[in-house]
């Protein structure tokens, strides 16, 4: 393998694991305040293909993008209001979401299925971009991508750091203690929820726009729910769901470079990597029930309202 | 706002699960004429597989008037939803179905045995009865005449090839490639990824640029989406496309596409039903019938180069001359087919190995 070679696997791994690391952090975000939304994969290929109508029209990233988020947010409040307002099962919700997602984005893309539009340009930072092995891979990426670094940046400090990632880990942890402390449980969730809503979005917008700049239906192709298993793999733990997305991007990366420079490594075997590690993972972490109540947000999924 | 609707109807469809909705296209309903249905596996879109039937039922529509009347479901399901949508085609008066995909295969057959007196097509299977026929197109003939192009387009003497499934009709795509591309430079290579699926633009687009990052310099594609055209446009290289013309996702990368052509077979079948000849058969043509083509060959291509290959093209069609005449060597270098030799149909269908040339384990 040369040089060459390894800094572009560096910088496609970036490229794969960014839709993964978008959706995975809106999906954290609003597990840690105790909402499961399973409806991800739907709200990508909303966010998709809102996003490229938009984009085809207006002939504008800004606008094409901002459509992706706005549409997220809206149909996570379908869900919000669902799951939260009315406590349905946020199982069932979040699966409904999805699958009337998917067949709604068909329908709105109907008339745009196979239509292209240009790609989102790199924003190359030149001389860092030239720098051996990382370079290309860390500055000749485009906004998006840096948007999903300072995502993750500000999503970090905001747990570790902020009141307010504090108010959102104690409404996922104990609904009814953090409503008695006078936090606005609901409002904190429905925020969760929205947030998620729109990260989903834009990363259906970046396979539409920047990755594989065209529409067509079912596009995301399972990606949303890869990010679910990301999170548990991630143990609700921001900076692991960076790691976690890469990793995830470039072992399906490698299963298909493995084939191309013809080693003998079972392309299958590679592809089933992550699985196997998320499954590692939840068998580590739920050996010990101390530790999963660590990570694992303790109210996740189950349904709650006031004086309860 | 009844366009509105059925688009609604569409959305329901496929939100319940069903995945599919009838759309009938002709207005007129007169009791005598032709009633020639389609079920698509995919939605008609601009480029693909399903594109190429849809122009041809277009193609039908020009042609026969208000003779026949042409309706088609796309986006169903193979396996039970099929039967479903089939059966309902059947039921409502239809006279001429296309099934086309080979998951309809079993399914077909089931609704014929029911409905003796509709007839039906079905692409691609080998399953037919008195009012089943299959069909399929020849198009490993145009894959060798890309893989001839690539040839002498590539500097750098490796071509990437995408593939979906090492399935016979696939594997006998690449080697169709390569033989050609071997035609020109003998030392070319092909370096196959498997992406394990028809349709998934992330994943093809992901292969297609770890092929170019190992060195291919004109990518080729036994998958659907156009993904791998625009790879191959973003790093400046050369790419060829599958079923339809796809040099809108690629305007300079693309240089032409093996491209299937139903316009004129569906007609002649029309036409049968039409005057009551219409008989079970096994079609599987290429150049000589039209089915197979190329797409516009791009202006990059030196003119020299566009001559062979319509020379090439037109030999293919006249009969005299087979992608797969020997010497054919397997990639363990086993003697396949002894000199001038040409490989018969049978061999054809069965095809589970790579010729030499080939990059890669065949699973």
């Amino acid at each position: 393998m040369d040089i060459e070679l390894i800094t572009n696997i560096l910088y496609a791994t970036i490229r794969t694991g960014t839709p993964l690391l978008l959706v995975a952090l809106g999906e954290i975000i609003c597990e840690k305040s105790g909402i499961l939304n399973l409806g991800q994969e739907g709200m990508m290929l909303l966010g998709a293909v809102a996003g490229f109508i938009a984009m085809y029209h207006s002939d504008s990233f800004l606008i094409g993008f901002g459509a992706a988020a706005l549409t997220g947010v809206l149909i996570s409040l379908a869900f919000a209001f669902i799951a939260l307002h009315l406590n349905a099962s946020q199982v069932a919700a979040g699966l409904a979401l999805t699958i009337l997602a998917t067949g709604l984005s068909a329908f709105i893309g109907a008339d745009y299925e196979g239509k292209t539009v240009t790609a989102l340009p790199a924003l190359t930072i030149d001389g860092l971009a030239a720098i051996p092995v990382i370079g290309k891979a860390l500055f000749a990426q485009d906004a998006i991508v840096y948007l999903s670094w300072v995502l993750v940046i500000l999503a970090y400090l905001f747990f570790k750091h902020h009141r307010a990632g504090l108010a959102v880990r104690a409404v996922g942890e104990n609904p009814s203690v953090a409503s008695n402390l006078g936090l606005p449980v609901m409002s904190i969730r429905y925020l969760a929820v929205m947030f998620g809503g729109a990260l989903a979005g834009i990363a259906g917008a970046y396979l539409s726009l920047a990755y594989t700049p065209l529409w067509t239906e079912n596009m995301t192709a399972g990606r949303g729910w890869i990010a679910l298993a990301l999170v548990v793999f991630a143990s609700w733990r921001v900076e692991r769901v960076m790691l976690g997305a890469y990793l995830f991007g470039f072992a399906s990366l490698m299963h298909l470079v493995a084939q191309g420079l013809g080693l003998s490594v079972d392309g299958n075997l590679l592809a089933m990597m992550p699985y196997l590690a998320t499954l590692a993972v939840l068998i580590i972490l739920s050996r010990d029930p101390q530790k999963l109540r660590l990570f694992e947000p303790m109210s996740l999924a189950k349904p709650w309202h006031k004086g309860h | 706002m009844k366009k509105v609707m059925k688009k609604l109807a569409v959305a329901l469809s496929i939100g319940i699960g069903l995945n599919a909705s009838l759309m009938s296209s002709s207005a007129m309903a007169a009791d005598d004429n032709v009633k020639v249905g389609f079920v698509y596996v995919s939605p008609t879109g601009e480029a693909g597989w399903t594109y190429t039937h849809d122009e041809a039922r277009l193609y039908l529509e020009e042609k026969f008037g208000d003779k026949i009347e042409t309706s088609f479901v796309e986006n169903v399901a193979e396996g039970a939803d099929a039967q479903r949508v089939i059966t309902q085609m059947a039921k409502s008066g239809h006279d001429l179905i296309f099934t086309t995909s080979f998951g309809y295969m079993n399914p077909t057959i089931k609704v014929a045995k029911r409905f003796p007196k509709v007839k039906f097509e079905h692409a691609t299977g080998y399953k037919r009865a008195k009012n089943v026929g299959t069909y399929f197109d020849r198009i490993y003939e145009a894959r060798y005449l890309t893989g001839v192009i690539a040839g002498h387009m590539s500097k750098t003497d490796t071509i990437g090839y995408i593939g979906a499934f090492p399935i016979p009709e696939v594997v006998r795509g690449i080697n169709a490639f390569t033989l050609g591309l071997q035609s020109v430079k003998p030392d070319a290579k092909v370096k196959v990824v498997w992406v394990n699926s028809w349709f998934d633009p992330g994943k093809e687009r992901e292969a297609a640029d770890s092929l170019i990052d190992q060195g291919a310099d004109v990518i080729t594609q036994h998958t659907d989406s156009p993904a791998p055209l625009q790879a191959a446009e973003a790093a400046g290289i050369y790419a060829i496309g599958y079923h339809s013309d796809m040099s809108e996702y690629g305007k300079t990368a693309h240089l032409t596409a093996a491209v299937h052509n139903w316009k004129e077979f569906y007609a002649k079948r029309v036409q049968q039903v039409l005057d009551g000849t219409w008989q079970s058969e096994d079609v599987w043509r290429g150049m000589d019938a039209d089915m197979t083509q190329l797409a516009p060959l791009s202006s990059a291509i030196p003119d020299d180069v566009k001559a062979k290959v319509q020379a090439l093209s037109a030999q293919i069609a006249e009969g005299k001359l087979h992608p797969f005449t020997g010497p054919i060597v397997n990639q363990q270098g086993q003697q396949i087919l002894a000199n001038g030799q040409v490989m018969d149909d049978n061999a054809l269908r069965k095809m589970d190995y790579y010729v030499a040339g080939v990059e890669g384990k065949l699973k």
